[in-house]
């Protein structure tokens, strides 16, 4: 059952094939066997999962399913869940149990989708390798001596592994299509605003998105159709109506207009990688699209001008985390200034640190006009560039990641370099963009991804682009050679 | 740009963060790499330009003020360090 899509899956559990206590069974024995070898989950729900099936299955007897009542997915441990441990990745949350649920997670529990665990990750969404977890790092399925990428690498080695047929993710620099493209699965980024950030761990308010990590795209509009809506529990959450996003996924997209920066080929990409995605390019071409070169002068502010939005948010999110209210406490505090400093310094990790530092750096006074109002000048010159874009295009393709997958501790102590790992997939969190990863192609063996961006709100576009491809491709189909 | 390290001790002060005195060093090089990085940001001359604060350039929905939540307290005190009597308990703070 494992080789089967998720909605190969819903169709089985229609046609009564097989329940999902049988199907949810056999994941939590692949869970079991493989997970040991990834570290991909932090907590596994068994008991709470097999309860969620008995209850889908009940569901599926009396007709009253929905498409994915009965399936089961994994979520990243960013979301709150009710009764399971969310640890976020950190120490911090080490002993946390959420007293509510997020609205990602209502929202599955309310189709009567299955919870198989929480995944694995960056610490607080804070990395691009999964490295910086509390909990290891997560290893590539396709190598285990690589990175999955980050920060929903947990998320993106299950799918790849096929210890969960889907998963949930969050992108706030690329933490859902990075790590997508480094595992060989398919990752949608929506639109800032599309799905709830309620419950859902805040690192970068203005960045967050949540979506979904699967291993077609045809799976991704499914998860996309439950996740995505308004929210009055979100405050930036977008109230505007939900299309049925498997609706358009056969649309012909003959005379669709494909832009490809040139700021996506220039230096810093692997040549193979470039290759990889000229050839994917050529299969649009194929498929009656056309292609003209175009620029998003301002990519180069894109990484720096993150690494003050992103950390100035963090900062202020992070506060909350003060060892009074919830997560740990330092053992025998001496003061109340002792007990802040100590929790803080105690519970967070090194990555975690930097960026708050960072952040109370850039918004301390006498500093706020020289970074953080700069930041979000040069956020509307980047966002600009994609509005001139998109005068003239459908869609901007290019490599979501500039090298496949690179070696478990080779970049843990060179930040900026990792930081540049998410050169291509930062501008459209800065713009607010619906991005996707989507397989195309290997590099030395391991996975590369094909990024494929969209104007806001054009889910739907993105995921009939991606759609067309893995119809007539499949490189969203091949398993790791120990995963099959 | 380059922090000292009387620098690095102000911002995790600031921060409300225990740094110990043998990360220092490697805090001020890491960050200063870091505002180094940043520091491209300058470059740019942004006379004119409207700063972005929502990438859909939206402002803050209201809502009406009125009372929506029920009260958990005792729900949410469940998962905190140390309370007593629906209070959260610190170190003395006054004399």
């Amino acid at each position: 059952m494992h080789n089967k899509t998720l909605s190969e899956l819903s169709a089985g559990l229609h046609a009564g094939e097989f329940s999902s206590t049988e199907l949810t069974t056999a994941y939590l024995d692949r869970i079991k066997a493989h997970n040991p070898a990834l570290n991909a989950y932090i907590t596994v729900a068994e008991d709470s999962a097999l309860a969620q099936a008995a209850a889908a299955d009940e569901l599926l007897k009396a007709g009253n399913a929905s498409p994915l009542t009965g399936v089961p997915i994994a979520q990243k441990d960013i979301f709150c869940t009710e009764g399971v441990k969310t640890t976020c990745g950190s120490k911090m949350l080490d002993n946390f149990i959420s007293p509510y649920n997020a609205t990602t997670v209502e929202q599955f529990n309310a189709e009567g989708v299955v919870c198989l665990g929480k995944t694995n990750m960056d610490e607080f969404a804070m990395g691009s390798s999964n490295e910086t977890s509390f909990y290891g790092p997560v290893r590539n399925p396709w190598d285990t001596d690589k990175v999955p990428g980050g920060s929903s690498g947990g998320s993106a080695a299950v799918v790849a592994a096929r210890i969960a047929p889907a998963s949930t993710g969050t992108d706030t620099g690329g933490s859902i299509r990075q790590p997508a493209a480094l595992c060989g699965i398919t990752g949608l980024k929506p639109t800032y605003g599309r799905v709830s950030r309620y419950g859902m761990i805040a690192f970068a308010s203005s960045l967050d998105q949540g979506g979904p990590m699967t291993q077609t795209a045809e799976d991704a509009a499914m998860m996309l159709n439950v996740m995505a809506g308004f929210d009055p529990r979100d405050s930036t959450s977008v109230d505007r109506p939900v299309p049925d996003y498997t609706a358009n996924l056969n649309d012909s997209i003959e005379g669709l207009k494909i832009g490809l920066p040139e700021e996506y080929f220039g230096e810093g990409l692997d040549a193979e990688m470039g290759k990889a995605v000229e050839t994917a390019i050529a299969e649009y071409e194929k498929l009656g699209a056309s292609v003209q070169s175009i620029s998003l002068p301002n990519t180069h502010l894109a990484v720096p001008t993150y690494y003050v939005v992103a950390p100035a948010e963090c900062s202020s999110n992070l506060s909350r985390f003060d060892g009074v209210r919830f997560g740990y406490r330092c053992e025998d505090p001496v003061d109340l200034e002792d007990l802040y400093t100590r929790s803080r310094g105690e519970g967070f990790g090194e990555e975690v640190k930097r960026r708050i530092m960072i952040g109370t750096y850039a918004l301390s006074e006498g500093y706020y006009d020289a970074y953080y109002l700069q930041a979000q000048r040069l956020r509307r010159l980047i966002s600009d560039d994609f509005h001139r874009a998109f005068e003239k295009v459908d869609v901007i393709m290019g490599p979501t990641s500039p090298k496949a997958a690179f070696g478990i501790g080779e970049l843990s102590d060179d930040p900026i370099t990792m930081y540049l790992s998410d050169i291509y997939t930062i501008a459209a969190n800065l713009a607010g963009l619906p991005g996707m990863s989507v397989p195309a192609g290997q590099v030395g063996g391991l996975p590369a991804g094909l990024q494929i961006i969209a104007n806001h709100f054009e889910e739907s576009r993105l995921l009939n682009v991606a759609h067309r491809y893995q119809q007539v491709t499949d490189w969203h189909s091949q398993i790791p050679a120990a995963f099959k | 740009m380059s922090l000292t390290r009387d620098d690095v001790d102000r911002i995790a002060k600031l921060a409300r963060l225990a740094i110990r005195d043998e990360d220092v060093p490697a805090y001020a090089k890491d960050l200063s790499n870091i505002l180094d990085l940043v520091a491209q940001m300058n470059e740019v001359n942004t006379d004119g330009v409207a700063p972005l604060a929502h990438p859909l350039d939206m402002s803050q929905r209201l809502r009406p003020d009125a009372v929506t939540e029920a009260d958990r307290r005792e729900t949410y005190q469940g998962v905190a360090p140390s309370v007593d009597d629906g209070l959260y308990l610190v170190p003395q703070v006054i004399e």
